[in-house]
Order: structure tokens, then C-alpha cells, then sequence
């Protein structure tokens, strides 16, 4: 299963490598052209009709985790986040590091060793490490090195009959749907572009954007669902279960206007249920791609996941589908000429 | 299966301190074959009896507790997210993200514990560890279903699996104390082998994490002439002196203080030194900590002793040990049963 599959490999930011040949994979039998960039973004292309608008559709690859940044002589390894990470979901987790996935955990000094007030301080950066069980520096050494990346080792599993959890939902969920959209058949030249360090400042996508040069873009993303206890409803962001989110302006980016309108008609008419994105903090590759060059029309349709950046976050699978669904409606309406373009400026 | 195999299996299964049914059935697996007779007290404690091959011998009890620290569901929240309290001496700072099942009343549910998100707290409280009153789990199910499947007062645990690490060393949920466990089934295999006066009761406890409570009961029942307790000891780490731990993969912990018999104390490190097994010493100021507690003031006083298995990051879902120290306090254990005798026995008695 594609999502297991993507959520369960490990691409933290500029080492996405093991998302990129799953990709790579699945597509090589479908698309016209796959090419990588200087940068490592994959980029899928299927040539179409000339005086149709080339649509470029991207999704990040990358992951946020963790950077070994030194090894203690006790054989003990230190860590940076790479990407937002709430550094109070580290304890007491296991990882897997580097290209050989070896095993560690982030533990933490034990509760009968703590004095009170210890127990209600964040534990920092500086006091947490993972350990993979070497003797010493040497030991550590043989099996990881600095610079080495950490991931949680989270599996893809559903809870309920439409949710499932994984970590990575953000944003392989926005890949697996890219994976599936490219393998239909549309008339217009369409670039599925797989992105690389969304998470540490959609840089993968500033380049790619440049070089492809659309007429338009659609991020696909998992954007945050805050639809839990203590959180007013008027914050919740997206809700989890009410279809794709479509984002009207996030940190980064107020989406054209125009696009986001077709995108909600056509929902209406497919009667396909939607929501609005209602937090406006924070970005997608949207804020890089929309304002390459001179300027490119460019919407996000989100998958909400609850718990985004943390060792475990959760879908609904409906949500997920729907998303698919929209893009595919979106792209099926550029085919039949049903989209202007042009009136997007 | 191997031995690593029945210590994952150990580790994965639940069993919160009082809700030991399923853990019970584990440990009864797998000391079945080396034992005479396993029967249960009213509270729950596993007790598998031994023979000596002396009729009216000597009694000794080992005692290693099977339940675990976790969490009890306190309330259902209207749309179905579940609030909880703590079984034992839980960290609340190693609850959130964390993957959990609850067993409701005829199935198992998994879960992730959630707390306000961070982007939506202010900055004030982005600086504070979460508390486990802000937290909830979320079972990804409808309300309904959840109102129906799950009960106020179902017990939690986080879900984690057993792995493998560098140099023998295992990291797991509960290996306090199932790594207890497997030092006694150690034990008993090494004992099929050889001749052994003494009676041996092996008693896989209930309800230590609450106050030792299994212990109490247990040994007032079997009424041994020696007990040991066989648990964890804090292992070293950053910020942890060593005075009040002992290194992973250096040898069993032998424990040393008031809740210990000093002769036990002498005759254990004897042993391990006549046969070559590494040992640590593990001094305590206080006779608190484990099942030897309750052990040694039952009826009218029980020569006790403790043996530890040294472990990292107590408490969390990613407790750490080295394998080789469950071998050798096994090893240990076995010898030191096979030279018990009632002569020794008596001078317990004698200050």
C-alpha cells in the first residue's frame, strides 16, 4: 500500500533519497519523462496539447526529524531538529538513524531520580540523546556518523474503519495522491513535481518553480487539524473527516483568488465535501512557487491531519481520497478546455 | 522459542499494576515446563513450585514482579476523546505523541495521546512541559463508538515494540520487571539440570508498582526461609551519578542495605566470585524500591536479598538493558540455590 509504503520510509529534509526511489518506482511505467534537479527534486512530466496551460502539481517529499550533531564519549549521540518539532514529543521514542536504520532510543532520566520541579521542565536539545546501545565514541562510530539523520520508526496502521496513523503524513499524503493523479491521462502538459526541504523553508521548491515556469500550480499538502479538546473551534484550522482544506492566505501566500473559486465550484458541482483552511499561519511550497518569475496563480488543497510533526499523526482516509478526487476533477476540467485560465491574472 | 524471544513477548504484553490477566498467561507459558505445580493467591500472584529433592526441605522464594506502570481512561469527553490518570509512578513529560492501546471491555484499541497543539498555545505555555491533566487519547473512532467500547476505568498502555541495540542491549516497555521475570525463568532452567535441596517457589508478582502489595500477600502464604527479590536498578546515564546507579553490561546488581540480610549479602557475592559471574554492588540507604520491602517484614521476618538488573530511563516506554546481565543474575541465582541448606538456613536466624 502506497501510503504505508511513503510514510513508513525515511526522508528527513535533503536526505529524501529512499521517498525519491519509491516514487521513482511507481511512476517510471506511467509518465512521459522523470528527471531529478540540482537540488534533488523529482520531476515527473506528461507531455500534452500546446495551447492548453501547463499545470504544475507539487508535494514535498521531505520529513521533519533529527541531526547527529556530535557523538559523546560515552557513545551517547546529539541531536538538532531539522524542521518544526515540538522537542516535548521526544521522550521516551524510538528512532531509527542514518542509512542503515540503526535502532535507537531518546530516553530520559528516570521519575524516581527527578526532584519536583525538575518534572515540569521542558527537557532541551542539550539534555536529551539517543541511544543505540554502544559501548563508547568508538562503538558509536562504527555504526553512525555526524551529519547521520534520525526518524521516528512509527508504523502505518488505521485505527478506525476511516482513520489511520502514521508519522510523514505531511507530506506523503500530498505525494501518494501525485502518484495516483499521474497515473491518469490528461491532454495538457502536467508537471508532478516531487519537492525536496519543504520543512526547512520550501527550498526545494524555489528552484523547481523557476525552472518549470507554470502557468499554474496546485500544492497538495497535510496541513494541521487542531479539532481537539482544549482548542476553540474558531482555531481548529481544518477539521478532520470534512473533506480537502483549501487554503485562502497561510504565512506565506494568499492564494489566487480565482483558482481557489474554480476549485470550490467544481467541488460544489462533484459534489465533493470541502473546508476552508482557517488558520493562517504558517506555509506550504505555495509561498516559494507563487511568486517565481513574475508570478504564478497558485492554490493548496490539504489533507488535514491531527497531530502533524509528531511521532504519530492521524488521517481520515476520506479526506485523503476526496483530495484525489478534487485534483483529478481540477485536472479533468483543464482537459475538456472547461478551465480559463487566462482569467487568473 | 528463545529466551530474547520470550523477553520481547514479556515486554510487548500488557499488564498494569491489578489487570495482570494477560501478562499472567505469558509467564504461565513459559515457566510451566520447568516447574512442578503453578497455582494463584487471591490477589493474583503467580506461584510456581519447585521440588527439592529433600522432603520437608528448606523454602525459597524468588519473587519478580510482572505488573507495570500505565494509565486508567477518567472520563469520556463528548466527542469521544478519553481522559486519564496514572498507575503507578508515570513521567507525565513522556505521554505526548506517544502510541497507546486501551483495553476496553472485549477488545483492544490503539490510540495516540494528544494535547493542545502548539501552534494554538500561547507562548507561556509553549515553555512548560505538558500536563497530563491537558492530555486526552484519541481513538480515531466516532464518539458512539466509543461511548460503547470503552468504560471509565480501563486501563492503558504504550504501545511500543521490543528492539535489539548495539552490544546485547534491549530497549522495550516494562522491562521493570519483566526482565525480572526472565531472570527467574533463567534460573529454572539452569536448575532442571542439577540437584537442588531447597524448595523453590517462584512468584511472578502483582501490584508492585502501587506498593508491593503482591509481595505481601505471597510470601505471608508461602512462608519462605529465604526471599529474593529479582528487579531493575537505575542503570548510568548523563545527570545520573553513579553512586545511584550501575553500568549496562557489567553484571547483576547485588543489593546492599536494610532490606537486605547481610549474610545473603556475602554468600551471593561468594558464589559469584567462586564461579566467575560479574556482579555490581548496589547500595541503598532505604529498604524501599522494590518487592523486598514487603518481603522482608512478612509474618515474623523473611531473610531477604535483592538482585538487579541495571536499566536506563526507568519509567519510559524505552527502558534499556544489556541481555548478558539477565544471564549471568539467572546464573547466579541457580547456584546459589543449589548450595542452600538447612544449616546455612539456621544461622540466618543468628546475629
Amino acid at each position: 500500500m502506497l501510503l504505508k509504503k511513503l510514510t513508513e520510509a525515511a526522508g528527513v529534509s535533503s536526505r529524501e533519497e529512499e521517498v525519491r526511489e519509491i516514487i521513482k518506482e511507481k511512476l517510471a511505467d506511467h509518465v512521459d519523462q522523470l528527471t531529478t534537479d540540482a537540488l534533488g527534486n523529482l520531476i515527473a512530466f506528461q507531455d500534452g496539447v500546446e495551447n492548453k496551460p501547463t499545470v504544475m502539481l507539487a508535494a514535498h517529499m521531505d520529513e521533519i526529524g533529527l541531526m547527529i550533531t556530535k557523538i559523546t564519549n560515552d557513545g551517547l549521540l546529539s541531536f538538532k531538529p531539522v524542521g518544526g518539532i515540538d522537542k516535548r514529543m521526544l521522550v521516551s521514542k524510538e528512532v531509527a538513524v542514518g542509512e542503515d536504520k540503526v535502532k535507537g532510543v531518546i530516553g530520559a532520566k528516570a521519575i524516581h531520580l527527578q526532584k519536583p520541579q525538575e518534572r515540569k521542565n521542558i527537557l532541551d536539545y542539550k539534555q536529551l540523546y539517543i541511544d543505540i546501545g554502544a559501548q563508547d565514541k568508538k562503538d558509536a562510530k562504527k555504526a553512525v556518523k555526524i551529519g547521520d539523520m534520525a526518524t521516528f520508526t512509527t508504523n502505518y496502521s488505521k485505527l478506525g474503519p476511516n482513520t489511520a496513523k502514521a508519522k510523514a503524513f505531511d507530506d506523503r499524503v500530498g505525494c501518494a495522491a501525485l502518484v495516483q493523479i499521474l497515473k491518469n491521462n490528461y491532454d495538457f502538459p502536467l508537471y508532478g513535481v516531487f519537492t525536496v526541504q519543504e520543512e526547512v523553508g520550501a527550498r526545494g521548491a524555489t528552484a523547481v518553480s523557476y525552472d518549470i515556469d507554470p502557468d499554474v500550480a496546485l500544492v497538495v499538502e497535510g496541513t494541521t487539524a487542531s479539532d481537539v479538546p482544549d482548542s476553540k473551534e474558531q482555531i481548529y484550522s481544518t477539521t478532520l473527516g470534512q473533506g480537502p482544506a483549501l487554503t485562502m492566505r497561510d504565512g506565506a501566500m494568499i492564494a489566487n483568488k480565482n483558482l481557489v473559486q474554480e476549485i470550490v465550484s467544481l467541488a460544489q458541482r462533484e459534489d465533493i465535501n470541502y473546508q476552508f483552511r482557517k488558520s493562517t499561519r504558517a506555509g506550504t511550497d505555495g509561498g516559494a512557487i507563487h511568486l517565481t518569475k513574475e508570478g504564478i496563480p497558485t492554490a493548496a488543497i490539504s489533507v488535514p491531519c491531527r497531530y502533524i510533526h509528531s511521532p504519530a499523526s492521524l488521517i481520515n482516509l476520506n479526506d485523503y481520497q476526496n483530495t484525489i478526487k478534487l485534483v483529478d476533477k481540477f485536472c479533468q476540467q483543464v482537459t475538456t478546455g472547461g478551465f480559463n485560465y487566462e482569467k487568473l491574472d | 522459542m528463545s529466551n530474547v524471544d520470550s523477553l520481547k513477548n514479556l515486554s510487548e504484553t500488557n499488564g498494569v499494576s491489578g489487570y495482570e490477566e494477560n501478562i499472567t498467561k505469558e509467564v504461565e507459558n513459559i515457566f510451566e515446563q520447568y516447574v512442578d505445580e503453578i497455582k494463584y493467591d487471591n490477589m493474583g500472584n503467580l506461584i510456581a513450585h519447585k521440588k527439592g529433592n529433600v522432603t520437608d526441605s528448606i523454602k525459597v522464594m524468588l519473587a519478580a514482579h510482572m505488573d507495570e506502570i500505565g494509565l486508567m481512561v477518567t472520563n469520556i469527553e463528548d466527542e469521544g476523546f478519553l481522559r486519564f490518570t496514572a498507575v503507578g509512578g508515570v513521567d507525565q513529560r513522556t505521554l505526548v505523541g506517544q502510541e497507546v492501546i486501551v483495553l476496553g471491555q472485549n477488545e483492544q484499541y490503539p490510540g495516540i495521546i494528544g494535547a493542545k497543539p502548539p501552534h494554538v498555545q500561547d507562548s507561556n505555555e509553549r515553555n512548560k512541559a505538558y500536563k497530563m491533566d491537558d492530555m486526552y487519547i484519541d481513538l480515531g473512532l466516532e464518539a458512539e463508538e466509543v461511548k460503547d467500547k470503552i468504560r471509565i476505568g480501563d486501563v492503558v498502555t504504550v504501545k511500543r515494540d521490543f528492539s535489539k541495540l548495539k552490544n546485547n542491549r534491549v530497549t522495550g516497555k516494562a522491562l521493570d520487571d519483566r526482565a525480572g521475570i526472565l531472570v527467574m525463568l533463567t534460573a529454572l532452567q539452569e536448575l532442571h539440570q542439577i540437584h537442588h535441596q531447597a524448595d523453590l517457589y517462584t512468584v511472578a508478582t502483582v501490584q508492585e508498582e502501587v506498593g508491593v502489595r503482591g509481595a505481601t500477600t505471597s510470601t505471608y502464604g508461602i512462608v519462605p526461609d529465604i526471599g529474593i527479590a529479582i528487579d531493575v536498578c537505575h542503570g548510568t546515564m548523563p545527570g545520573v551519578s553513579s553512586e545511584d546507579a550501575a553500568d549496562l553490561g557489567q553484571g547483576v546488581a547485588i543489593g546492599f542495605g536494610p532490606h537486605v540480610h547481610p549474610d545473603l549479602f556475602s554468600k551471593l557475592k561468594e558464589i559469584a566470585d567462586e564461579h566467575e559471574i560479574d556482579y555490581q554492588v548496589e547500595p541503598s540507604n532505604t529498604p524501599r524500591g522494590t518487592d523486598a520491602y514487603a518481603i522482608q517484614v512478612t509474618r515474623a521476618g523473611i531473610p531477604t536479598a535483592l538482585l538487579s538488573i541495571p536499566l536506563r530511563y526507568m519509567h519510559t516506554s524505552v527502558e534499556t538493558i544489556s541481555y548478558q546481565d539477565i544471564k549471568r543474575a539467572g546464573r547466579l541465582l541457580a547456584r546459589f540455590i543449589r548450595e542452600l541448606d538447612a544449616e546455612f538456613v539456621e544461622g540466618l536466624q543468628c546475629f
